[in-house]
């Protein structure tokens, strides 16, 4: 076991983007119970720093893990197309059009009812969207396909979070 | 090979025997601090028998001072040179301060942190807490009648950088080694969880003095995994006090101008709110300057009063479980923080706010002054290594985004609030112009898009780019956030090979010869010569490392080359050698070398752990 060892690796987890949530939370556990300089508060310098790093280490991979987006994003990049997000950003039109009703509808929402009517078709279409990741990348394993799929819905979670944050602010 | 024990008179011979660790509460209105004796947590009394220390300094002529029960007997007639709330000061500029006009403070602005005037100058926030925490490992010094190892100070969950730093700061001045900061909250459940074995996820409602935190935990395996965290730094006990003490000079029409009404007057204001815990009426009797004020309040309408501050914490409330994603009654629990939390309309608010939908408990049976300094002590026992069992580990996270400037005031946050520590994160940048051969960078903590509406943490420049046309330099910014919560940065040139980097401190804290030259100008517990203290330290300090290193010999030895082997065991030979002597630098540079020289073994180590815990694991898993 290597501090530069994969994500996957790292935490002993199949190098895939179907995951066992309650098995990542609990391996992140296990590990961060070997490793946080907490455990080695009274060993002297070098073991803390040492200690800080594999702990950020494992914090990173997890991070990375738990979140659908970077997860897939990692895939892409370990099989040989990174996903280059904020050069490439030709989108479907189709894609595009829809964005722009989501906008216009939130921008239009007069209360919380509609807001939340909102989040609910963005949440499906999100769903639908990471359902088709899957099966590019664990089933047809096409990291090009999975790339694109990955951009659409990236903008598609960036929206939901801004219907989020609307929500946030009607309610306080 | 034989370890060689070297001890002083009076020492015992085994350094585990002098391991004291304790937990500080360092509080707005009083501060506390615990140990745990025997293996039972137990907060640590004063010569009369009182646990908690009000959190108040008096500057007296010459270089007096008072701290504690003392200073606030003369809080009000003395109201300008008496720092109570210095907690709300930490790490805050005056325009921070909301309602400084109400306090009876003659404030100065400086550069960093405000200060305040008073007859022995000007005293900032990090001074009067020095005092206090002074005054507590003093106390904990005499009820164990020996040194302290170190201690676990708590700081609300709400606290960006500048304020931790300035806590961490305060510490070193009282002369105290700090272990972990700890975000209140968590030191709550910390001392909730292990009483009573419970799995799951919790809720901690902390409304302290001056503070109000809500976080958010899960219990599992002797892990406490903070999920999310929030509040409102500017809420708590004393903004009800103000209120009742606003309503009372309008009920009554009459004016508290001078430092004394003002100071006399928050204090009846809380003792009335306080009263009004047991009993539904109380009367509110003041001495002003144009004679006493009494009027007649109900609970009722206090509670009417400050409705609009209680709707405020369930707001924060609310957002905390969003932001975890989490619904109402996933919680299973309500750990109750903070003497304003004895106020019935708090208890019943947040019982009917989780109520609604689930059977939570709302755990008030750990004295709610008393719970945070308790699971310090509990995570200070832990950290020197005391601990038993050893399976108690605290996974934090950081409240606040950090981020950077970019164009056009526009922040790029880098690390996400809610993000488990410690954690690193690059992120890469870019030149604007063609031939620029410096960046100005500016690091941020807050929520917000625009760098105004952000906390500036500190501000340094990259020079030394080669020129290169814009957008091709490829800079480097790296966030790293310690266990403590506290932030360094750095920024490094990539895109030609050559590096350049920094490492920042936030600028509100203070620089180590700030410290050292605060420790000269007689600050009262710092009467020791100061290169004797810097002696016994790095004895100490080596004392440990040797230790350490020893024991790491013993269980993983093996994992040396005999060569390496004998390279530690003479930088340990002359570590102990050195340690006797009376020069302190020399002491340190050893020391420095053994750390260095054990680094790789230390990394083998860390490693082998690694391989052992998975292996373990995929037994377990097939």
């Amino acid at each position: 076991m290597n501090i530069d060892d994969d994500d996957f690796t790292l935490f002993g987890l199949p190098e895939r983007f179907t995951l066992d949530a309650a098995k990542l939370d609990q391996r992140w556990r296990e590990l961060q119970t070997e490793v946080h300089p907490d455990r080695f508060a009274a060993q002297g310098a070098a073991s803390q720093r040492i200690a800080a790093q594999w702990s950020m280490r494992v914090n990173q991979a997890y991070q990375r893990l738990k979140d659908p987006l970077k997860r897939a994003a990692y895939l892409c990049e370990r099989r040989g197309t990174p996903v280059g997000a904020e050069r490439n950003t030709t989108m479907p039109r189709e894609f595009l059009m829809q964005q722009m009703e989501w906008r216009e509808a939130l921008d239009e929402a007069a209360d919380g009812a509609a807001v939340q009517a909102l989040q609910a078709q963005v949440a499906a279409r999100e769903q639908a969207l990471l359902g088709r990741l899957q099966v590019l990348l664990d089933q047809d394993r096409d990291a090009p396909a999975a790339a694109e799929q990955l951009r659409s819905l990236m903008f598609v979670v960036r929206f939901r979070q801004d219907v989020e944050q609307r929500l946030d602010a009607l309610e306080s | 090979m034989a370890l060689l024990q070297i001890s002083e008179p009076g020492q015992a011979s085994d350094p585990h025997q002098r391991r004291i660790a304790v937990g500080i509460d360092l509080g707005t209105t009083h501060s506390l601090v615990a140990a745990v004796r025997h293996g039972v947590p137990e907060c640590l009394p004063d010569l009369q028998g009182r646990v908690l220390l009000p959190s108040v300094v008096r500057y007296l002529d010459g270089q007096r001072r008072q701290v504690g029960h003392e200073a606030r007997a003369h809080q009000a007639e003395d109201a300008a040179n008496t720092i109570a709330s210095a907690k709300r000061l930490m790490g805050r500029r005056l325009a921070d301060l909301k309602g400084a006009a109400q306090l009876p403070y003659d404030f100065v602005d400086q550069s960093g942190m405000v200060a305040v005037r008073t007859r022995q100058g000007l005293k900032t926030a990090v001074e009067v807490s020095a005092e206090i925490l002074a005054t507590l490992r003093q106390r904990a010094e005499d009820s164990f009648d020996d040194e302290l190892f170190g201690a676990v100070i708590t700081v609300p969950a709400y606290f960006d950088d500048a304020q931790r730093q300035a806590t961490k700061d305060a510490a070193q001045l009282a002369g105290l080694e700090v272990l972990r900061l700890i975000n209140e909250p968590t030191a709550a459940a910390v001392a909730y969880g292990l009483d009573h074995g419970s799995e799951g996820l919790y809720a901690v409602y902390d409304l302290g003095g001056g503070t109000f935190d809500v976080s958010l935990l899960r219990l599992s395996q002797g892990v406490f995994e903070v999920v999310a965290t929030g509040g409102d730094a500017a809420l708590g006990g004393d903004d009800f006090d103000h209120l009742l003490a606003a309503w009372a000079l309008q009920r009554s029409g009459r004016q508290a101008v001078s430092a004394q009404d003002k100071g006399a007057l928050q204090m009846a204001a809380r003792r009335t709110r306080e009263a009004l815990t047991d009993h539904a009426h109380a009367t509110l009797h003041c001495p002003l300057d144009g004679g006493d004020m009494r009027i007649d309040v109900s609970r009722e309408q206090l509670e009417t009063l400050t409705q609009p501050l209680l709707e405020r914490t369930l707001a924060a409330l609310r957002k905390v479980l969003r932001d975890a994603r989490v619904q109402r009654g996933d919680v299973l629990g309500v750990v109750m923080v903070g003497g304003a939390t004895r106020m019935p309309a708090v208890r019943r608010a947040v019982g009917e706010f989780f109520g609604e939908q689930g059977h939570v408990r709302v755990l008030t049976d750990v004295n709610p002054d008393e719970v945070v300094a308790l699971g310090a002590a509990i995570q200070a026992n832990a950290l020197a290594g005391n601990a038993k069992d050893g399976q108690l580990l605290l996974l934090d996270v950081i409240p606040l985004s950090l981020g950077i400037e970019t164009m056009g005031g526009l922040v790029e946050r880098i690390i996400e609030r809610n993000t488990t520590i410690p954690v690193a994160k690059a992120q890469e940048f870019t030149t604007y112009q063609d031939g620029q051969t410096a960046m100005a960078i500016h690091v941020v903590q807050g929520e917000r898009e625009l760098v105004a509406d952000c906390r500036s943490l500190a501000r340094f420049e990259l020079r030394g780019i080669p020129p290169m046309a814009a957008g091709v330099a490829r800079i480097r910014v790296s966030f790293q956030v310690d266990a403590d919560g506290l932030l360094s940065v750095s920024a490094l040139e990539t895109g030609s090979g050559v590096q350049a980097s920094v490492v920042v401190k936030p600028s509100y804290g203070l620089g180590d010869d700030q410290v050292a030259q605060m420790l000269r100008d007689g600050f009262s517990h710092a009467q020791d010569d100061m290169r004797l203290r810097a002696l016994r330290e790095a004895r100490v300090d080596a004392d440990r490392l040797l230790l350490a290193t020893q024991s790491a010999l013993d269980a993983d030895g093996e994992l040396l080359a005999d060569a390496e082997r004998a390279s530690i065991g003479a930088l340990m030979q002359q570590l102990r050698e050195l340690s006797s002597a009376q020069d302190h630098d020399a002491i340190n540079a050893a020391a420095e070398a053994l750390a260095k020289g054990t680094e790789e073994f230390a990394a083998a180590r860390m490693n082998r752990g690694i391989r052992q815990a998975l292996a373990g694991r995929s037994i377990e898993d097939v």
